[in-house]
């Protein structure tokens, strides 16, 4: 099962935890896999068809867009990182 | 001057050859002709530094007569070049000329009258950039490191650097950029200070809570250093002075809590060709890195949309660990004075995350998008929607 670590705002829809194992053989299936345990999170990374514009997500620390994006391949040891942008700073 | 002195300046003078002022005038005036493959003079000041901070002749090496013997084989290896020695009177550089003899130098000469009858010709002198005495001290700690050194901090005292927000963020950001010396700092924030900001924004105190940011930051960074030139902007970025109050810095240090500022200030950077150093917090994490112009990655290449705001809290709905801005900003006070600078590697194309409960370090490698909107190939950054209107969490 490949471990997907999660930005601090996405994790309550995971009940607070930071790091998750999902199953699958590519990005698209191991993101399923997830939003069938955690519906909530489907809307804040994939509402429609692809991606979402505000979320980036990294296998192995590899930006999935300059891999092959929901194709990528993601072995049982790889690290999925999801990362929607931050705005707090005040 | 008592007997054995004028032995020894009589020695001297059959000894060395001497120049007048108009002669070395004339030599370097060729020379400057000939172009830099014929440079077989060289000029060196064997004054005490006080005399050389009041005005040298340009293109001159100091070499104080105290350590000339220490010192001159390192500052001209060379020892069939012309060494053209100076002084005040002449005197000194001719006591010089003999000791450059006895280190094998073929070519010593003094230059008579020394610099105060070549002033008196009329000729050019510089006087170099010196630090006062108080400077010295309090940059004594930057004055050591090889890579600042004094042109360094002078390089510092010259900068100017724009702080988007007086708070979390740019609250020790500002507050270490001033003690280090960056010599202007300017300030946006239309805020006032508020009970709640205290646990973090460390630049105001609780006597100023109704105070503009902006004011209360002025004061506390005078307070502490008097180099420092703080100039604030009451007002709220925005498209109609964006490209007004970002023209005047060198780096921007983005501190806000909203996106349209974030997208907003990436466009008009990118216009400018203005490094932003971006950082943004939330709980016990947060992340930072350097957006520089057609360098790296801009912010709509990782980002080409805002998040709906139920999906991105502020801090204050969100909270923030009050340390966390603290040492986030602080990383983004460490990049701009590298920017600043020229030294070591920013944080261009990389995304630094910390998480503070686990007490952990990452970093993400960014890449710059060909067809971002704002700095691809056929970008039109002033063209593009700021999402002032679509984020429904208020820009403050």
């Amino acid at each position: 099962m490949a471990t997907v670590r999660l930005a601090p705002v996405l994790r309550a829809s995971v009940g607070g935890s930071k790091q998750v194992s999902a199953q699958g053989s590519n990005l698209a299936e191991v993101l399923n896999d997830l939003y069938a345990r955690f519906p909530g999170l489907k809307e804040q990374i994939q509402p429609e068809e692809s991606l979402s514009r505000f979320i980036n997500v990294y296998v192995n620390d590899q930006d999935v867009r300059y891999l092959q994006g929901l194709e990528t391949s993601v072995g049982p040891a790889d690290t999925v990182i999801l990362l929607p942008a931050m705005a707090g700073g005040r | 001057m008592g007997d054995a002195s004028r032995e020894i300046m009589k020695q001297a003078r059959r000894q060395v050859p001497e120049w007048t002022p108009s002669q070395v005038h004339e030599a370097l005036a060729n020379q400057h002709e000939a172009g830099p493959e014929h440079q077989e003079i060289v000029l060196v000041d064997v004054r005490e530094k006080h005399e050389w901070n009041e005005g040298h002749i340009p293109g001159a090496i100091h070499v104080p007569r105290g350590f000339l013997e220490l010192q001159i084989e390192e500052a001209v290896s060379d020892k069939s070049k012309t060494v053209v020695l100076y002084c005040a009177g002449g005197v000194r550089s001719l006591i010089a000329g003999t000791t450059l003899q006895q280190m094998g130098y073929k070519n010593p000469v003094s230059m008579s009258g020394g610099f105060g009858q070549w002033k008196g010709n009329g000729y050019p002198f510089v006087q170099p950039r010196t630090m006062t005495e108080a400077q010295s001290k309090r940059y004594s700690r930057h004055l050591l490191i090889p890579e600042v050194g004094e042109q360094g901090q002078f390089k510092l005292l010259d900068s100017r650097v724009l702080l988007i927000g007086a708070g979390g963020l740019g609250s020790p950001a500002a507050y270490y950029l001033a003690a280090a010396g960056v010599g202007t700092i300017g300030i946006i924030d239309s805020d006032v200070v508020d009970e709640s900001n205290l646990q973090r924004q460390i630049l105001h105190n609780t006597k100023r809570i109704g105070q503009y940011k902006a004011d209360s930051a002025r004061e506390t960074i005078e307070a502490l250093n008097p180099d420092v030139k703080v100039i604030t902007h009451i007002e709220r970025l925005d498209e109609t002075n964006v490209a007004r109050i970002i023209a005047d810095y060198d780096v921007i240090l983005d501190g806000t809590d909203n996106f349209p500022t974030r997208y907003l200030l990436n466009d008009a950077a990118l216009i400018a060709n203005k490094p932003v150093v971006h950082g943004s917090v939330f709980r016990f994490e947060g992340q930072l890195t350097v957006f520089k112009p057609y360098e790296g990655p801009c912010y709509r290449c990782l980002y080409p949309e805002p998040p709906p705001p139920e999906l991105a809290p502020s801090c204050a709905e969100a909270g923030v660990l009050g340390v966390l801005p603290g040492i986030i900003g602080l990383l983004q006070a460490t990049e701009t004075i590298k920017l600043l600078l020229g030294i070591g590697d920013p944080l261009v194309g990389r995304l630094m995350t910390y998480d503070g409960l686990a007490g952990e370090f990452s970093e993400l490698r960014l890449f710059r998008d060909p067809q971002c909107p704002a700095c691809g190939e056929n970008a039109h950054p002033e063209d593009l929607p700021t999402y002032a209107e679509f984020c429904a969490v208020p820009a403050r």
